[in-house]
Formats: C-alpha cells, sequence, structure tokens
C-alpha cells in the first residue's frame, strides 16, 4: 500500500501528537517520519505513515482521524502520499 | 521525501484557493449500439451506458477520499447520436426517444451531465444529421442531463452555412421550449468549428469516431491558484509574471494526471487525455476575470485584455504540457461570462461587450460562452454571431464555439439565473443591424487556404 500523509492543524493544545499516535499505534500503523511548526499559536504537523500492517484501509483511517480531529478541535487530514509527490518532484 | 511546507502548500491550494479536479469523464462508443428498429437501439444504448460506467462515480468519490482532492463533476461523453440513430430515426422525435433513453442512463449511473447529442455537419449534414439537430430544442427542453452539439465547420472543410442558419433557429426554439426554465436549455448546446474529439467539459464533449472503444479524459482547473500565484509577483515583469503561471499549470495538471491515472487503473479504461483549462466558477476567487484584472486590468474588457489572456492562455499551455503525456480537448483558458464573477461584474461596469468577447475567443479556448442576449434576437442575428465566431476557428486553426442563452422576454437591463456552477448573466447588447441576407445565402464558405498567412 502507498505511504499515507497525515495532517494536523489548529490551535496548539495538550496531547495532540499523543492522541494522534494512539490511535495510530492501536491500528498498526507505522510512523516514518514527524515534523511539526508552531507559528502565532498554531499548530501544524506532518507526518508520514506507512499502514501496509493495518487491517483499515487509508479510506477507513481518514474518516476515523477526521472524527478525532473533531473531538479536539483540529483539522486532521490523511491523503495518499502520491499528490504531494506528483505536485512537487519531477 | 516530501516535506512540510510542499504538503501545506498543496492543500491550501485545495482548501483555500479552489483547487479540484473539475471533471473525470468517460467516453464511450456505441458504433456497436446501431440495430435494426429504434427500440433495440435504445436498448444497447442503454446497457453499454450504465454497463461502462457503472463504477464511474463511486470511483470518483474514492480517489476524492484518498487523495483529499475534491473532483467536481463525473461525466460522460458519447459517440454523436446522429450516427448511432441515424439508421434508425425516421423522424425528429424519434431523436428525441433516443435522448430520453440517454437521460435515464445518466440518472441511472448519477452522473451530472452526459454529452454527445451531437451532429457532425462541417461539410455536409445527412438526413439523420438534420433530423437530429431539428429535434435538439425539444431533446433539450424533455431531458435534464444530456448536453448537445454541432460542429459546423473546420480550417480543412470551410462552413456550412446551412447548418449554421438551421442553428440559429435551433436556439431560437431552444429558448421559447424552455423559457419557463430561464431558457436553461441553451446552456445545454453549443455549436463549434474544429470540435476536438476528446473534450471532457460541457456542454461540447462528445466520444469522437477516431477514439477507442472507451476512453478516460480528465478535466482540469484552478483558476484561484493562479491568481493566489500571481499576487506574489504584484508589479514584476513579464518574464517574471510568465515563469510564475507556468510553474502554477505544472503544478495543477500534475494532479489531474494523478487523478485520471488513477481512474484508468481503477475503472480497468484507457486514459485518454488531460485537458488544461482554467475553468472559472461563480464561486469568489474561482475566476479568470480576476486573474486578468491581477495581471494589470481595471476589468475584463479593458484596453489589453486580449494580449493579457492570450498571455495567460499560453503559459498555461506550456506548463501543462510538461505536466501530463497526452494533452487535448479544449486546454485553455475558458470565459464563460455566467460562470465567473468578474466577468459579470465587468460586464455591469460596461468594460466588456460581445465585440470584445469574440475578440478574447481569438487567443483562448473557447468562444462566446454562457452569454445571455435579448429575447428579441433575431435567429439570422444569432446565425451571423455563430457565423463571425466559426470563421474565428476556421481561419486561425483553433476550436471556437458558441454558446448563447436568448432570454425570451428579457431585454438588456435584466439578467437570468441559471443556479449552481452555470452561475448567472447579465442579459448583453448584441448588434441589431441585419444581417439576414447573407445568412439567407445558403451553401457553405470554401476552407481557406494554408498558405499567404497574414
Amino acid at each position: 500500500m502507498d505511504k499515507v500523509v497525515i495532517t494536523v492543524v489548529g490551535k496548539d493544545g495538550v496531547g495532540i501528537i499523543a492522541k494522534v499516535c494512539n490511535y495510530l499505534a492501536s491500528n498498526n500503523v507505522n510512523i516514518l517520519d514527524i515534523s511539526q511548526t508552531i507559528t502565532g499559536g498554531f499548530f501544524n504537523m506532518m507526518m508520514v505513515v506507512d499502514p501496509e500492517n493495518s487491517s483499515k484501509d487509508i479510506k477507513t483511517i481518514s474518516e476515523e482521524l477526521k472524527q478525532i480531529g473533531e473531538e479536539i478541535g483540529v483539522v486532521i487530514q490523511a491523503q495518499d502520499e502520491k499528490i504531494f509527490d506528483i505536485m512537487h518532484r519531477i | 521525501m516530501i516535506n512540510l511546507n510542499e504538503v501545506f502548500e498543496t492543500n491550501k491550494m485545495i482548501h483555500e484557493m479552489n483547487l479540484d479536479v473539475r471533471t473525470i469523464t468517460i467516453g464511450i462508443s456505441l458504433l456497436d449500439c446501431v440495430g435494426s428498429t429504434l427500440e433495440e437501439v435504445k436498448e444497447n444504448v442503454y446497457n453499454k451506458i450504465t454497463t461502462v460506467a457503472k463504477d464511474l462515480v463511486k470511483t470518483g468519490k474514492d480517489i476524492e477520499k484518498e487523495f483529499g482532492i475534491p473532483i467536481v463533476n463525473k461525466r460522460i461523453s458519447i459517440t454523436p447520436i446522429s450516427l448511432v440513430g441515424g439508421t434508425v430515426c425516421r423522424t425528429p422525435d424519434d431523436f428525441v426517444e433516443l435522448a430520453k433513453v440517454l437521460d435515464k442512463a445518466a440518472k441511472t449511473v448519477g452522473v451530472n451531465f452526459l454529452g454527445g447529442y451531437s451532429a457532425l455537419v462541417s461539410k455536409g449534414m445527412t438526413k439523420a444529421d438534420e433530423l437530429l439537430i431539428r429535434s435538439i430544442p425539444k431533446a433539450l427542453a424533455e431531458t435534464d442531463f444530456v448536453c448537445s452539439s454541432v460542429n459546423v465547420g473546420s480550417t480543412k472543410t470551410g462552413i456550412n452555412m446551412d447548418a449554421v442558419k438551421l442553428i440559429g433557429e435551433v436556439i431560437k426554439e431552444t429558448a421559447e421550449l424552455t423559457k419557463d426554465n430561464q431558457c436553461l436549455g441553451c446552456a445545454k448546446f453549443v455549436v463549434f468549428c474544429n470540435a476536438p474529439d476528446d473534450n471532457p467539459f460541457m456542454a461540447g464533449a462528445f466520444h469522437g469516431v477516431t477514439e477507442a472503444d472507451a476512453v478516460i479524459n480528465v478535466g482540469v482547473s484552478g483558476p484561484g491558484v493562479v491568481k493566489r500565484a500571481i499576487e506574489k509577483v504584484r508589479g514584476e515583469n513579464f518574464e517574471v509574471l510568465c515563469e510564475t503561471i507556468k510553474k502554477t499549470a505544472f503544478k495543477i495538471t500534475r494532479v489531474g494526471q494523478l487523478v485520471a491515472k488513477e481512474a484508468s487503473k481503477r475503472l480497468g479504461i484507457p486514459f485518454g487525455i488531460i485537458d488544461l483549462s482554467l475553468a472559472p466558477t461563480p464561486a469568489a476567487g474561482d475566476s479568470v476575470g480576476e486573474i486578468l484584472e491581477e495581471i494589470g486590468l481595471e476589468y475584463a474588457g479593458a484596453p489589453g485584455t486580449t494580449a493579457a489572456l492570450a498571455m495567460l492562455n499560453d503559459q498555461v499551455k506550456k506548463g501543462g504540457v510538461m505536466a501530463s503525456s497526452y494533452v487535448g480537448g479544449l486546454s485553455g483558458a475558458f470565459i464563460p461570462v455566467s460562470e465567473d464573477q468578474r466577468m459579470i461584474d465587468a460586464v455591469n461596469a460596461g468594460a466588456l461587450t460581445l465585440e470584445k468577447l469574440e475578440a478574447m475567443t481569438c487567443v483562448c479556448s473557447v468562444g462566446l460562452d454562457m452569454i445571455a442576449i435579448p429575447g428579441k434576437t433575431k435567429a439570422a442575428t444569432i446565425a451571423g454571431l455563430i457565423a463571425d465566431e466559426m470563421a474565428l476557428g476556421m481561419i486561425n486553426q483553433k476550436t471556437t464555439a458558441v454558446r448563447v442563452i436568448p432570454a425570451i422576454g428579457k431585454d438588456v437591463g435584466d439578467q437570468v439565473e441559471f443556479g449552481g456552477l452555470l452561475g448567472y448573466a447579465p442579459i448583453m447588447p448584441v448588434n441589431e443591424f441585419s444581417c439576414d441576407d447573407f445568412v439567407n445565402r445558403g451553401g457553405r464558405i470554401p476552407a481557406p487556404i494554408h498558405s499567404f498567412k497574414n
């Protein structure tokens, strides 16, 4: 399966990364890379993950993460990495 | 590996600048649906469309979710129906029966438009072509999703003026038959010169006879992304401006290429082309008019507009062709009036006239598009407008088209509301001097000479 890019955008707070990582761990999704910045109190995080050993497909992961985001007041998106690769790499 | 800034740049384009894939269009050949009775053809056509396109909408939605990119429309284009129904349709009403079957098939598979209720008559009309053309007003009035087009000219054949005259009457009649519904029938009909076989955009999409059995064509968009990119180079010279547009067009097109490849793989249908078009919508920040303003014009229509549009169109193509191996369709900037808020504003401000729009169509795709004209405009005058636009296409070896809406019972100062992606349009004045004797001559304008280009 392709790698998935997870982005988290929203107001900074305690436990955002923990919440996302917990979800990924419990669904057997391996994290390959994490980077984040905070600008003007806004939290921007990006993770590259490998869902190959997960029982869930990218659509389900995307929907469930979106829901978690709504619970903690941030916007979480999971997208197939290809869309970024194709736009920014020749 | 991809970095944070690149990821956020892409997502910003999608969420803040209206980047989307405008349409995935499946082209379906109906040549094998020909039968010996009308009933048989109807059944074959319905079965073929609902079989080939049955997973289109679901696949589109899956791709949308997995890549996080909106795919606004899922559509179907078919073989020009005059070729499919020619042997069994004896009256215009027989063709209308076929149109209803197409509408039903479109509704069954859940697409929002089906194009190809068409005839190709650039040199002459067969009896079937003529019956089909005469059936267009009723077909468009009695269906919801069927789109129609007629190719009346080409650089190689000249212009079929008999067809042009007939189309003038057809447009008037279509407006009359749909006058209780904002004359909407006319928004679903377009007349072409040099019509492409692989255009994924409506209302002019059809599946040309040079195409394979089924094919996936994708139309990308993104005027908002171009506008935001060139905001950053305000005041810079043309070299910088052009570079910026090219790079942006490249990125937009790559997304289209990805979606097209994925759709093709999942549906098991070959990938045809990407149509690199800047297709505006009435939404704020999704406008070609706004790009022209950002380039430095007070309104679209001001002196300099044709040059600005020529430059924009060329840079979009230059950036786009690098991003996809197969580019086709209309590929360029669209300048529909009703679908672009800043074009509407330009008309209302008095900056943009029909004549300036005609000049603009010389340098971009595709033509006089979604323009509302007074309901009293004569059929011969509409034919004259069409002839002018076709001549531009014929001489300049490019596609040109006309999609005008005579708003029955309305005049300059009023407006027509279509709703949704079709937007609304202020009624524009049309030159009322007569061209009746010109249109009534009949016959054909010969193909132009291909040398001595001045």
